[in-house]
């Protein structure tokens, strides 16, 4: 299970260990894409020890090596091989069968069409125009040859579902998403092309009462979504979640 | 592009009870994207700029501006001007959540649709004012009736086109009515619109001042929430058992009914009883009641046997344990159900091989018409009877609709559902004379299949045939071997080895193997046979079969080192002379079905590609072989 420790990464860890008698069954995977935010990192250490997980993690140190950065590239591209090509490195190395991940319908057009369980081939790619029909709870659960399923529990959840939800059961969340200096994070990535949005929310009320009057969408600090038309599109095509 | 925000127009009310899913249907150009995308822009639910944005873009590539453009999301769609997959869009009108689901009109994206309206309390299905009731508004009504989608409201659409005629509108209401009738479906309303001019969307259309009734967001806040299954029996399947610690949790998510401590539960099949001692909560709760919808993990008074697939019920209102009934199917698969071949049933947990025993009729979902046949074809529904190679527990659909349908998976896909309307009784599956190989397959749940495993003496024969045997056993087929070496000392214990003899022992040798594989089973043979003559005799004797030469091959010195039998050390001791590969010749296959390398691949993966054979030869079967 991926885990990026933002919002729903921390969502679906409560869920799993809901799910599973407080015990989360199966390892972690941070891609770490060596951005993150610091308080990110300390996060990380505190919730791996509380949570009891088994955490792998992973950074394409070949790419980093080879100068790939925000200062000299595009976030497409910085994302694209600090995130997915990790992703896949993994992948290939572990053979996962399935990946459970935290995407959800309204944060993006092209995960608006995605399924609680989506296949991916060999290659690690989304077959996005022939999905697989699910219905009644039966889910194309089998992984094709040499490939994966991703598993997205989160799918049909909206961002005001996680925030009532982190609420209603105290999910330890990082502090970044609350406002300081009048500013917060609606939406946690690498930290040169994420920007938080003004906002007095410093509590998860307030969050929650914020959610509900906004009209701007949740991703709209995140630059590697704007970088281009369809870039979304073109980098869930190729693996990135 | 950015995306699609949630909606939050207006702050949550007292009113406002859980999101409402509605799907969308109807027939491709009477417009659900345009009327999707005025919803949208009236109910103020897009994403600040987002219209001005769309209008932008449609100016800079010299188009006019469509409302159907705020939905299309990927570039294929702008390009093919089809919505390409089901999407949801959440919106929220003053009373309560929606969640819209797109579904597409075009024919060959059937699945899509049946992947969204079959998670929707009502649909909403779109009819163009001009062009009438046409083949996808019926086809689409036939997939909500087997969906179990009841609520129903009918956009007559492009009133505009129509010069916002009411006779126009009535006849399309007519007309449609009856045929919603034929299928036990009624429209709560018919409401005429022009979504394009976003006439009876939100606001009340001034130019069809003789319509009186409400609009569809009126309509839509009309509607109930139908996913109340509360007063049904209990049902939980069972999806996993877990021994984290001392203790052992039996997990599932409450399909219907309510499930509390102390109360005895029956685990079918298998049909074993005890009482539910105590919930396993993390973080620890007090809940003394998992209602409908709700996962629960318990520990059970007395170990019985558990596992998953089981349904949990109570024994007063247990389901039903059988492996045969009759059901309502809708099929998606690339290639057509076809009477006789393999498939998996998926119901709740349960997982099991199965076959289609007869096709009642084929339903035309354009025409309705009843057709005969003995496939169905992608995208018709059809009255078929199914048989599981083992028992299954299930109800029929219209006593409780959770338990009472299911998919059907070909190969690793899921290609079709239903809903089950009878049980067919075993007095009903009896036929009239000789036992023919369909009813032997039906049985069985495949057909029938000879291995002949052949190989130097010591090259891992036995071995694999074995393991292959246990896999197959232990997943339900109807399996044997048949063992050269055990043969030699019953049936054929009065031959020599001279070449005649051991032609003759070859010959028996197929001789049971085809008297076993004409009772269905898959029939594992394993023996030397040192001659490819002989072996083509054994094949052409069983031609009524699905036959495999299996090539078990290892290097002489591999065979010879590993000397299972301890043969080889007496035949350079001299204590035997003819043996084959040293003093007699053995004839490789040149073109066997599978060719295993033992001196190269593990056991586990020879086995695997034994299989695999095996899986391509009995998924179709023969239904022509004479006993």
């Amino acid at each position: 299970m991926p885990w990026s420790m933002g919002k729903d990464s921390n969502v679906l860890i409560w869920l799993a260990r809901k799910a599973f008698a407080g015990k989360v069954p199966f390892p972690l995977l941070h891609i770490d894409t060596t951005y993150e935010f610091p308080e990110m990192y300390t996060f990380r250490e505190w919730a791996t020890k509380e949570h009891e997980l088994d955490l792998l993690i992973r950074i394409n140190q070949e790419a980093i090596d080879r100068g790939v950065s925000y200062a000299t590239h595009d976030p497409v591209t910085v994302t694209h091989e600090l995130k997915t090509l990790a992703l896949r490195a993994a992948l290939d190395e572990y053979k996962w069968d399935a990946l459970i991940t935290g995407i959800r319908r309204d944060e993006d057009p092209t995960r608006a069409k995605e399924r609680h369980f989506s296949p991916r081939s060999a290659e690690g790619v989304w077959d996005y125009k022939d999905q697989p029909p699910e219905f009644w709870g039966q889910f194309a659960s089998r992984p094709p040859a040499g490939g994966h399923v991703r598993v997205q529990p989160l799918l049909e959840w909206t961002e005001l579902d996680i925030w009532e939800y982190i609420r209603r059961e105290a999910i330890p969340i990082p502090t970044l998403y609350y406002a300081r200096d009048g500013k917060r994070f609606r939406s946690l990535g690498c930290h040169p092309i994420t920007h938080p949005v003004p906002s007095d929310a410093d509590t998860i009320d307030k969050v929650i009462d914020e959610l509900r009057l906004t009209r701007t969408s949740e991703r709209a600090g995140r630059a590697q979504d704007h970088h281009e038309r369809n870039a979304m599109q073109k980098l869930r095509a190729k693996g990135f979640m | 592009m950015s995306a699609l925000a949630p909606a939050t127009y207006t702050a949550q009310t007292e009113t406002d009870v859980g999101r409402l899913h509605v799907v969308v249907v109807g027939h491709v150009d009477h417009g659900k994207s345009t009327f999707v995308g005025r919803l949208l822009h009236d109910t103020e639910s897009l994403p600040e700029g987002k219209i001005e944005q769309v209008k932008k873009a449609c100016a800079a590539e010299g188009m006019d501006f469509e409302y159907a453009f705020l939905l299309d999301a990927l570039l294929e769609e702008q390009e093919q001007n089809i919505t390409i997959d089901t999407t949801r869009i959440f919106f929220r009108t003053k009373k309560r959540n929606y969640a819209i689901i797109d579904a597409p009109g075009h024919r060959e994206f059937l699945k899509n649709m049946v992947t969204g309206a079959a998670s929707a309390s009502a649909a909403l299905l779109v009819i163009d004012a001009q062009e009438g009731v046409m083949d996808q508004s019926r086809r689409h009504a036939v997939l909500l009736s087997l969906l179990g989608v009841k609520q129903l409201v009918v956009l007559v659409n492009k009133m505009d086109l129509v010069k916002h005629d009411a006779a126009t509108f009535q006849r399309i209401e007519t007309e449609y009515t009856a045929f919603l009738a034929s299928l036990g479906l009624k429209a709560a309303r018919f409401i005429p619109i022009a979504a394009r001019h976003g006439d009876n969307v939100v606001t009340r259309s001034k130019v069809m001042a003789w319509y009186k009734g409400p609009t569809v967001a009126e309509a839509l806040d009309d509607l109930v929430h139908v996913d109340n299954v509360a007063g049904l029996p209990l049902r939980m399947p069972v999806s996993d058992i877990y021994r984290f610690d001392h203790r052992r949790i039996i997990a599932g998510r409450v399909e219907s009914g309510s499930l509390r401590p102390g109360e005895p539960l029956v685990f079918l099949p298998g049909g074993r009883s005890t009482t539910v001692r105590a919930f396993e909560d993390w973080p620890i709760t007090k809940r003394d009641v998992v209602p409908t919808g709700a996962s629960a993990g318990f520990t059970l008074e007395e170990q019985i046997f558990v596992e998953r697939g089981q349904i949990a019920a109570h024994p007063s209102h247990a389901p039903r344990v059988g492996r045969e009934f009759r059901a309502r199917i809708f099929w998606l698969g690339r290639e057509p159900l076809a009477l006789g071949r393999s498939y998996r049933l998926r119901l709740g947990t349960q997982d099991v091989p199965a076959f289609v025993s007869r096709i009642h009729s084929i339903t035309d979902a354009d025409t309705l018409a009843a057709t005969q046949g003995d496939s169905v074809p992608k995208d018709a529904v059809a009255d078929i009877v199914l048989r599981t190679a083992a028992p299954i527990a299930y109800d029929l659909h219209h006593e409780c609709p959770v338990t009472g349908r299911f998919a059907i998976e070909d190969g690793e896909r899921i290609a079709g559902g239903g809903i089950i309307t009878e049980e067919v009784s075993s007095s009903q599956t009896n036929g009239k004379g000789r036992v023919t190989p369909a009813e032997r397959i039906a049985r069985h749940g495949h057909g029938p299949a000879i291995l002949w495993f052949t190989g130097l003496s010591g090259s891992g024969k036995s071995t694999l045939s074995e393991s292959v045997e246990r896999r197959l056993f232990d997943a339900g087929k109807h399996v044997l071997r048949v063992d050269g070496d055990e043969l030699r000392s019953s049936l054929s214990r009065d031959l020599a080895f001279t070449p005649e003899a051991r032609a003759e022992s070859v010959r028996r040798a197929a001789a049971v193997a085809g008297l076993f594989a004409d009772t269905g089973a898959i029939v594992l043979v394993t023996l030397i046979a040192p001659l490819a003559a002989d072996r083509e005799k054994s094949r052409r004797a069983l031609a009524r079969h699905a036959f495999l030469e299996v090539y078990v091959d290892a290097p002489l010195a591999v065979c010879e080192s590993r000397d299972p039998k301890g043969l080889y050390a007496k035949v350079r001791r001299g204590e035997i002379r003819e043996f084959t590969g040293i003093s007699s010749p053995y004839e490789a296959p040149q073109d066997p079905e599978v060719h295993v390398r033992t001196d190269q691949v593990d056991l586990a993966a020879a086995t695997e590609q034994v299989l695999a054979a095996i899986d391509a030869a009995v998924r179709e079967p023969r239904e022509d072989w004479e006993v």
